[in-house]
């Protein structure tokens, strides 16, 4: 369909979890993995203060560039990792067609 | 104040905890305020105090911070009580149909009403996920930093990146006898005045700094006794130490709230929309904290909600009188 695109979910067993989301909803990915009720807790709502949807990117094309408030959270978690983002900080565009991420247990 | 007596408990000082208290006062009910958190003002002071908020119906920008303000200068006329620093560990119904509220301290709140407007819970310490790390909590690992001369003339390792985790470094540098900061990054992005000092100390010998590692694993008998650091590259070293003081920002948890027999859907109370009230009778929940089918997370949803349950608990503190809305514009504010 158009201006709509795949997002994938590493579960615990490998397998990948297909979630299709429109890109001209001005969602984030975490708003797409809440609609389909995964288990992201994403407390603050969006404002890059609680990393409750912290997630590991493992495959995806170009990201956008993490912002200083992102870049500030991530870092002063104590499990983080290379791909780590908050997924709230991620919006839904074409250039995310076919990421993968796995949805990172809290601390 | 360690017993204290009052119409309504609000538990959480967070926005709409503190206009419950206006909403509750206009109607001649006194109330006391217990929040986790040592300042009012909830996430709004904690988390982001310099953000402008658009949507407070009359402000088309307000800070954060400035609505706290406003709201602590609305309730003054009715001179609410505060327990602040203590979070609320039980809720009892005594069988004069009272309710007492302890909190974690001690402190006792007897009640006819208990509006709970907890937010996204109370704030507690983010634990990195270090094996053994429960066994020496209040024995050589502390989350935070409540009494700094604890520290005085020990060895101390503190874990993190962020500002407090500097602040604390720059505090104890002189306090303690050996300080070492360990980051999981190369630099830090906090506060650069405070990023400068702690590279200054460094430089100086007065602390030492490791960078790109982690504290991988606690060690001890009765008390910690030492960390194991591990670079990002290279073997992995012990440091014997007295205190690790992991410092990684706070991260909102219900709490005690879900041991209290209130109905919970997904980390929040169920309530019903006529008046707020949940499961347990004299038991109302405001705000963020609660869930009902339509819920929105707004401070504005929250203020509405205060209003409605202040009318609907009116019944249990004043059962002889009967509840007419009084506008603020005809009578004013009356001072409690």
């Amino acid at each position: 369909m158009e201006n709509m695109i795949n997002l994938f979910v590493q579960q615990e067993n490998g397998e990948r979890l297909k979630l299709e989301a429109p890109t001209d909803m001005g969602l984030s990915v975490m708003e797409v993995l809440k609609a389909h009720e995964l288990e992201v807790q994403a407390m603050c709502g969006g404002m890059a203060i609680c990393a409750t949807c912290h997630v590991e990117v493992l495959e995806s094309g170009e990201l956008p560039e993490q912002s200083e408030d992102e870049a500030y959270m991530l870092e002063s978690l104590p499990h983080a990792v290379a791909g780590s983002r908050l997924s709230c900080q991620l919006r839904v565009s074409p250039e995310l067609d076919g990421l993968v991420v796995r949805i990172m247990p809290e601390a | 104040m360690k017993n204290i007596t009052t119409d309504i408990c609000v538990v959480g000082a967070g926005p709409v905890g503190l206009f419950a208290v206006f909403e509750a006062g206009l109607l001649k009910m006194r109330c006391h305020v217990v929040d986790a958190l040592p300042a009012v003002g909830g996430q709004l002071t904690e988390i982001y105090p310099k953000k402008p908020i658009y949507d407070i119906p009359g402000f088309p920008e307000v800070l954060a911070g400035d609505l706290v303000k406003n709201l602590q200068k609305q309730i003054e006329p009715f001179h609410p009580t505060f327990t602040l620093g203590e979070r609320v560990e039980h809720l009892n119904k005594l069988e004069d149909g009272t309710i007492q509220v302890t909190t974690v301290d001690g402190t006792e709140i007897n009640c006819k009403a208990v509006f709970i407007a907890g937010g996204l819970g109370s704030f507690e310490p983010r634990k990195p996920a270090i094996p053994n790390l429960e066994k020496y909590e209040s024995h050589g690992i502390d989350y935070m930093v409540k009494d700094p001369e604890k520290y005085r003339g020990k060895r101390i390792v503190i874990a993190g990146g962020g500002d407090s985790a500097l602040d604390w470094t720059i505090f104890l540098a002189d306090v303690a006898e050996e300080l070492t900061l360990v980051h999981r990054g190369s630099s830090f992005r906090g506060a650069p005045e405070s990023a400068d000092k702690v590279a200054a100390l460094a430089a100086a010998g007065k602390i030492k700094l490791q960078l790109n590692a982690n504290v991988v694993e606690v060690h001890g008998e009765n008390s910690l006794k030492a960390v194991i650091v591990q670079p990002d590259k290279g073997d992995s070293h012990a440091l014997e130490v007295d205190y690790f003081i992991p410092l990684f920002g706070l991260v909102p948890k219900l709490g005690p709230i879900d041991q209290w027999g209130l109905e919970l859907e997904k980390g929040a109370i169920v309530v019903n929309t006529f008046d707020y009230s949940t499961n347990i009778p004299g038991v109302y929940a405001i705000g963020d904290i609660n869930t009902y089918p339509g819920k929105l997370k707004l401070i504005l949803c929250g203020f509405h909600e205060s209003a409605l349950a202040a009318q609907s608990a009116y019944k249990l503190v004043f059962p002889d009188k009967k509840f007419s809305l009084k506008y603020t514009t005809v009578n004013g504010i009356q001072e409690l």
